[in-house]
């Protein structure tokens, strides 16, 4: 023991690579060599009666992506949702982060922190099934507002209801990571704009939003993502024209066999994702990390 | 299952599958020696033949095979050139199920679901398949379409199909993936109308919602689920002692009456009745031929027409049609 200790003491190369080696092969194994089958996937076709893959390489795919307007429609769609549900998430996690980590006593704040977390703990399908019964035409929704005297909304199965189900269900990624930022800005800062004279709301805008930026862009990277990437929502609460990115990939792969589109159309995500991540950088999402 | 397996010592491991699309995907999956059965609808079967995933059946060994109704003994989707695929087992129409209270007078046509005046009222089934039911309709409202067979379209028939089918789309609340989904639909009044299966309004009308179904005029089509044997079958006499188990009237009768269907063995009848008295007739398991004369069952569209041309569109230009429609 006190051998292999002093090697390594004496080897920091040795020492690093050790420590890095597990999770280097999970990364390489698991997700590089993945994402190269997934390309070399995408350049085959399969012979819709048998099932088989055809040999020989083809860009016919992507040709059916460009051609068909319909992914393109579908991809706009799921791209924009994500978009909208991480603006909604980012304003509704504003006023609750900051009371959370300027104004609450530390009993309020465990309080609010437990609430944060407490969706997590059911299960995902639950959540969104309470959703459905609450959107219904004769749901919860409804009812209340039948008994308010308000006309009934029609949102069950809809891209609205969608919007609002994804905001509820990533809303405590988006918190998070804001009231984590906003907690680590000195009070002394705050003090130092006020001495100067500034006011309060020139003290939020030129102090508290840049320096919660990072934890702001950080929420955004967690609600986009997994927006983006999910296909059950979709298939629950979504209406006739709500088919995601993920919806087509998965009709694709388990349903139609056809696992070379599928592969074609999932390059799509990945290369918004490369886009959202830099620009995420630039706002400096990964120094709150 | 446990009677099966104490009667015939063969252990029963199963795996569902969601759709027939899903249910083709699994038997190909693992070079097919994984499952030895495979009960397939028939907009799958035709795939796993072609796609040599299942075998030919002896039928000498499947003695219940001779009381099958005429209509399902050698029909197309799973008997080619006389080689018979797989052994028919049970049956449903796709029939047309309404909310009696919502939907006044009772609805004698599919016209209803392309009706503006009901937007946002109607569910049907999330499946390419579903085409057929356009196309079945369209070839009893504008036959100079030339639609003889709804699974065989051409290019240009498929174009007016789908255009009908996308002026259903502001129609639909929702295309159901699951038996359940449409169920909840109807039960929250999210949906008053949809192309649907007898279980649904069966479980419906158990839970006391005011459903109906009926089979229109234009005449509809069904489903006819098959048991099919894989050309890899780990364990051949055990799958065909399954056969033969599912095809006794006693068990047609009881699966016909848990899901809803109806049996392929017409003497499943009396037992049906005893099971649950008027259930035979309910599920017309003892229609005459004419009534079959009406359900156009689902097959596996393919390139060949079956008219000498082979310019009719197959399964994956029917999955990538379908996408377009629900956008």
């Amino acid at each position: 023991m006190t051998t292999l200790a002093a090697t390594l003491w004496r080897h920091p190369r040795l020492r690093i690579a050790s420590l890095l080696a597990l999770p280097a092969i999970w990364f390489v194994a698991f997700y590089l060599l993945a994402l190269a089958a997934m390309f070399v996937s995408s350049l085959h076709t399969v012979d819709d009666l048998s099932g088989q893959i055809l040999p020989g390489w083809t860009l016919a795919n992507f040709r059916i992506l460009a051609s068909d307007w319909t992914y393109g429609r579908i991809a706009l769609r799921t791209v924009g949702i994500a978009l909208a549900v991480t603006i909604t998430d980012g304003l509704l996690a504003w006023p609750f982060a900051y009371v959370m980590a300027r104004h609450a006593s530390p009993r309020l704040r465990a309080m609010l922190m437990a609430l944060v977390m407490l969706p997590l703990w059911s299960s995902y399908l639950a959540r969104v099934y309470a959703w459905r019964l609450i959107l219904a035409h004769d749901g919860v929704l409804n009812w209340a507002l039948h008994g308010l005297g308000l006309p009934t909304a029609s949102i069950g199965y809809s891209n609205w209801a969608m919007w609002i189900v994804f905001t509820y269900l990533w809303l405590p990624f988006m918190i998070l990571p804001l009231f984590a930022a906003l907690e680590r800005i000195p009070t002394t800062l705050l003090e130092a704009s006020s001495d100067l004279g500034a006011a309060g709301g020139r003290t939020f805008r030129r102090v508290i939003v840049p320096l919660a930026l990072p934890g702001l862009a950080a929420g955004a990277i967690f609600t986009f993502s997994l927006t983006l990437g999910d296909y059950v929502t979709p298939l629950l609460v979504g209406g006739p024209s709500s088919d995601f990115i993920g919806n087509v990939v998965y009709s694709n792969v388990g349903v139609s066999n056809n696992v070379p589109f599928a592969a074609a159309f999932a390059v799509l995500p990945l290369l918004v994702m490369a886009g959202y991540l830099l620009i995420a950088r630039r706002l400096g999402a990964f120094d709150a990390l | 299952m446990k009677p099966f397996t104490a009667a015939t010592g063969c252990v029963v491991h199963r795996k569902y599958a969601g759709s027939s699309d899903e249910m083709v995907a699994l038997m190909r999956s693992g070079g097919g020696n994984q499952y030895d059965l495979v009960s397939a609808s028939g907009d799958a079967t035709l795939r796993l033949i072609y796609g040599h995933n299942v075998q030919p059946i002896n039928l000498a060994l499947i003695p219940a095979w001779q009381h099958l109704i005429p209509a399902l003994q050698a029909p197309d989707f799973n008997t080619i050139k006389d080689v018979h695929y797989g052994v028919s087992y049970e049956w449903g129409p796709n029939v047309l199920i309404y909310n009696t209270q919502k939907v006044t007078p009772a609805p004698t046509s599919w016209s209803v679901l392309y009706d503006p005046a009901n937007e946002g009222l109607v569910s049907v089934p999330d499946n390419p398949i579903q085409i057929a039911d356009a196309a079945l309709y369209l070839s009893k409202t504008k036959p100079d379409l030339g639609i003889t067979d709804p699974y065989e379209l051409n290019q240009s028939q498929m174009d007016a199909v789908v255009a009908l089918l996308k002026t259903q789309r502001p129609l639909v609340r929702k295309y159901w993936a699951l038996a359940s989904d449409q169920i909840d639909l109807m039960k929250n009044g999210d949906s008053t109308m949809g192309a649907s299966w007898p279980y649904m309004t069966n479980t419906l009308q158990a839970a006391k919602v005011p459903v109906a179904d009926t089979l229109p005029k234009e005449g509809v089509t069904g489903w006819a689920d098959t048991w099919m044997v894989s050309s890899n079958a780990p364990h051949p006499n055990c799958a065909y002692e399954w056969i033969n188990w599912v095809t006794t009237p006693a068990v047609q009768a009881q699966q016909a009456i848990y899901f809803g269907e109806t049996p392929a063995n017409t003497l499943a009848c009396p037992e049906m009745d005893k099971q649950q008295a008027g259930s035979c007739a309910q599920y017309h398991a003892n229609a005459p031929a004419s009534y079959f004369d009406q359900i156009k069952f689902w097959k596996t569209p393919l390139r060949n027409c079956g008219n000498g041309k082979s310019d009719c569109l197959n399964y994956g230009e029917w999955q990538r049609a379908w996408q377009q429609i629900k956008g």
